[in-house]
């Protein structure tokens, strides 16, 4: 008898993987995941047309202090405003900065011409400018050294460290975990949505195609059921491994490839190459800005090395599977209680509404992912794929991680048994409109 | 009578109705038994029962004198009401596939397939998705798939509803010949056409109940000896008169100047006392003893 269970899986698994639109979405998926990775390191190399700005200064208190900077050129023009603009239509500048005598006293007097668009890069470059000079002016003015405030202002970075029960000190990366969490809960979310409609899809075409009375005189309802369900299950499964080995496949080529756009080059150092003196005040600030963002690069990456990446992917199998067999036999059901997809909806609301709950509680769950709430909804087989996933990058119990898989298992046993007994009738049923009352009926009938 | 399967008080309940109420049947073996009854009589919830698709509330079911089981599926092959193929599916792969399932190896699959294919002239189409292949082609297709595991029962449940008269004629044939090389064939229909036709022996069912069985020539017989028709030269009084009160007249028409009358006998009198009080007040011409159509049959049954 099970040998028809596995000609039943076969030809499930086999008639999805050879369709096109499996294939194209195989090859798509890791390639839009990697340019997802790569795509952001590769655009910050492609320097945009530098802007020409031309500065018009009444006041001649700060056109020396605009550096030129990434992407940005500044000239101070001694002539006044209206030649600028003059000079801006005929196309020497994209923009004119305006600084009027006043400005010092009412900064809402400074203006940014141009004739296209502002560009958003210069307006904040220039407003940034512009705040550091008045503050330091207002500082002097009421008698306290700009440098002295410069010393105060110190980069703060708190290293987490858990301490673990055996004693061990491991250093936390919440960001990380957190990337990482909603990532695996948003994919466990999609595949049970998308593999679990195709088993809904499959039944109905069986039953519309009327093939499905053809093939029960010969196995069970049972075991048509649970073949499609597996079949369709390896079919995820497949795609899920090659999308993994695929996308660390071709960020790893892109990589090795193109070392050099992978170095890391902070924003700051073009700064630092704008500027002609250096003053020890200036280096010790530059110092600590690059420090501190080469921490931060450092930390995802010691986090991303903390990260278990077998027990990762293990565990997302383990739930992808469990929660897809659970909403799978419920699709199942619902596929084989109807007569065509436009009356699906009616059953589908109280299938998808937790598998959605489970979704957007996963944000919840990452800012408190030890909390009360993290823990009910990582136990409850509805709710649980989803919020592991989102909880496991940081770290959970084993005792917790077994207790919620038994509980999926036992969740996925019962709804197994729930909708084999709405299958078995329903798919023979015809032309029936089929309410919630039938459904109960169809359950308890022997 | 060496019987093949026989079905014992069986009973189905349905939530809110009963769809088949202590119904028996016997199927003697390398015959064609015909299942009758209006729609909605049960002979779905019948012939799924025997599949082993559904399981009765009550009764047992026999196959060679044994209890059926669950491995008898690869004894049984079955064409339902309602049919279909997967249509994006290659048509010999399916067969295939369909074949796997009754238990069949895939290589045993393919080399019948091949012989029933050539002789439907299917071949071209073994690789062609179903859903490329004419309504009348897929029927021939699934007719295969039900026959390919040699069975001893074949079960086809309104086999000739949706063929065309082509197939129609062609499954007829194939069904004549199985039940030669050794097949027992069940069919439902209500076309008592090709029940007079193809069956040796038939079941009504009406209501959810047996009504009649047995083999079809006896029951024509039984139901004959009730209706005459007579043909008279001429009539003067009202046929009535002539007769006593244990005939009852159905009908009186005339045609080319002759009279013809049907006569109904309450009592099953016999032809002779008939005849003998008419010849002696009309000139009779023709007599004829009326046996009943399977059609009548069955409408006197279900009314």
């Amino acid at each position: 008898m099970s040998h028809k269970i596995a000609t039943i899986i076969k030809r499930e698994y086999l008639s999805r993987v050879r369709k096109r639109s499996f294939i194209v979405m195989t090859i798509l998926g890791p390639i839009l995941m990697a340019s997802l990775m790569v795509a952001p390191v590769i655009l910050t190399q492609i320097s945009d047309k530098t802007q020409e700005v031309g500065i018009v200064d009444d006041s001649g208190l700060f056109y020396y202090r605009f550096r030129d900077a990434n992407n940005i050129r500044f000239t101070p023009l001694p002539s006044g405003i209206d030649q600028a603009l003059e000079l801006m239509r005929q196309g020497r500048f994209d923009a004119v900065l305006h600084i009027p005598e006043i400005a010092f006293e009412s900064p809402s007097s400074l203006r940014l011409f141009s004739e296209k668009a502002t560009n958003l890069n210069t307006k904040l470059y220039v407003e940034n400018i512009l705040k550091q000079e008045f503050e330091g002016l207002k500082l002097g003015a009421a008698g306290i050294d700009p440098e002295i405030l410069r010393k105060v202002d110190t980069p703060v970075n708190i290293h987490a460290i858990r301490i673990k029960k055996d004693g061990l000190e491991q250093t936390d990366h919440p960001e990380v975990s957190m990337g990482l969490g909603f990532v695996s809960g948003i994919l466990i979310y999609l595949f049970i949505f998308l593999f679990g409609s195709q088993v809904l899809r499959g039944v109905l075409e069986e039953k519309t195609s009327r093939i499905v009375e053809i093939i029960v005189s010969s196995v069970k309802p049972f075991q048509l059921m649970m073949g499609k369900i597996l079949g369709v299950g390896l079919v995820g499964l497949t795609q899920f491994l090659i999308w993994i080995i695929l996308t660390f496949a071709i960020v790893g080529t892109v990589r090795a490839s193109m070392p050099e756009l992978f170095h890391f080059t902070p924003d700051e150092q073009v700064f630092v190459t704008g500027s002609q003196v250096l003053n020890p005040q200036e280096l010790q600030a530059q110092r600590d800005m690059i420090q501190q963002h080469d921490t931060q690069a450092g930390q995802i990456m010691q986090g991303l090395a903390s990260i278990n990446f077998p027990v990762m992917i293990l565990s997302f199998i383990f739930f992808f599977l469990g929660g897809y067999l659970l909403y799978g036999a419920l699709f199942a059901a619902i596929g084989s209680a109807v007569d065509s997809e436009a009356d699906t909806q009616q059953f589908m609301l109280p299938v998808t509404i937790p598998l959605l709950f489970a979704f957007i509680m996963a944000q919840m769950v990452m800012s408190n992912p030890s909390g009360p709430v993290a823990f009910w909804l990582s136990m409850i087989p509805l709710t649980s794929p989803v919020i592991m996933m989102v909880r496991i990058p940081f770290g959970v119990p084993y005792t917790e991680v077994l207790l919620s898989a038994a509980l999926l298992v036992a969740g996925f046993v019962f709804t197994t048994w729930l909708a084999s007994r709405i299958y078995r009738t329903g798919i023979l049923m015809y032309g029936k409109k089929v309410s919630y009352a039938e459904l109960w009926k169809w359950i308890r009938h022997r | 009578m060496d019987i093949l399967f026989r079905a014992e008080h069986i009973t189905k309940h349905y939530s809110g109705h009963c769809a088949l109420d202590d119904v028996s049947i016997t199927v003697p073996r390398q015959r064609i038994f015909g299942l009758l009854g209006p729609n909605g009589a049960g002979k779905t919830t019948l012939i799924r029962i025997i599949n082993q698709i559904i399981a009765p509330d009550e009764g047992r079911l026999f196959l060679n004198n044994k209890a059926l089981h669950p491995s008898d599926v690869k004894k049984i092959g079955y064409l339902p009401e309602e049919r279909g193929l997967y249509k994006k599916m290659k048509v010999g792969e399916q067969a295939i596939y369909l074949a796997r399932l009754k238990g069949i190896s895939a290589g045993d699959a393919r080399r019948q397939l091949r012989g029933w294919f050539e002789k439907f002239d299917l071949m071209p189409w073994w690789n062609k998705k179903v859903e490329e292949l004419s309504k009348g082609m897929q029927q021939k297709v699934q007719f295969i798939i039900t026959v390919l595991h040699k069975p001893d029962l074949l079960i086809f449940d309104e086999p000739f509803s949706g063929f065309d008269p082509i197939n129609v004629n062609l499954l007829k044939k194939e069904l004549l010949r199985l039940r030669q090389e050794g097949a027992t064939i069940i069919f439902s229909t209500h076309n008592m056409g090709s029940v007079e036709e193809l069956c040796d022996d038939i079941a009504l069912i009406n209501k959810s109940r047996k009504v009649l069985e047995g083999n079809i020539r006896d029951i024509r017989r039984q139901y004959a000896g009730q209706i005459y028709d007579v043909e008279l030269e001429s009539l003067d009084t009202p046929m009535e008169n002539l007769l006593d009160s244990r005939y009852q007249v159905i009908s009186t028409s005339r045609n080319n100047g002759l009279v013809q009358v049907r006569v109904k006998s309450r009592e099953r009198t016999g032809s002779n006392e008939l005849l003998r009080q008419l010849i002696d007040q009309v000139q009779v011409i023709g007599f004829n003893e009326h046996t009943p159509s399977m059609n009548e049959i069955f409408i006197k049954h279900v009314t």
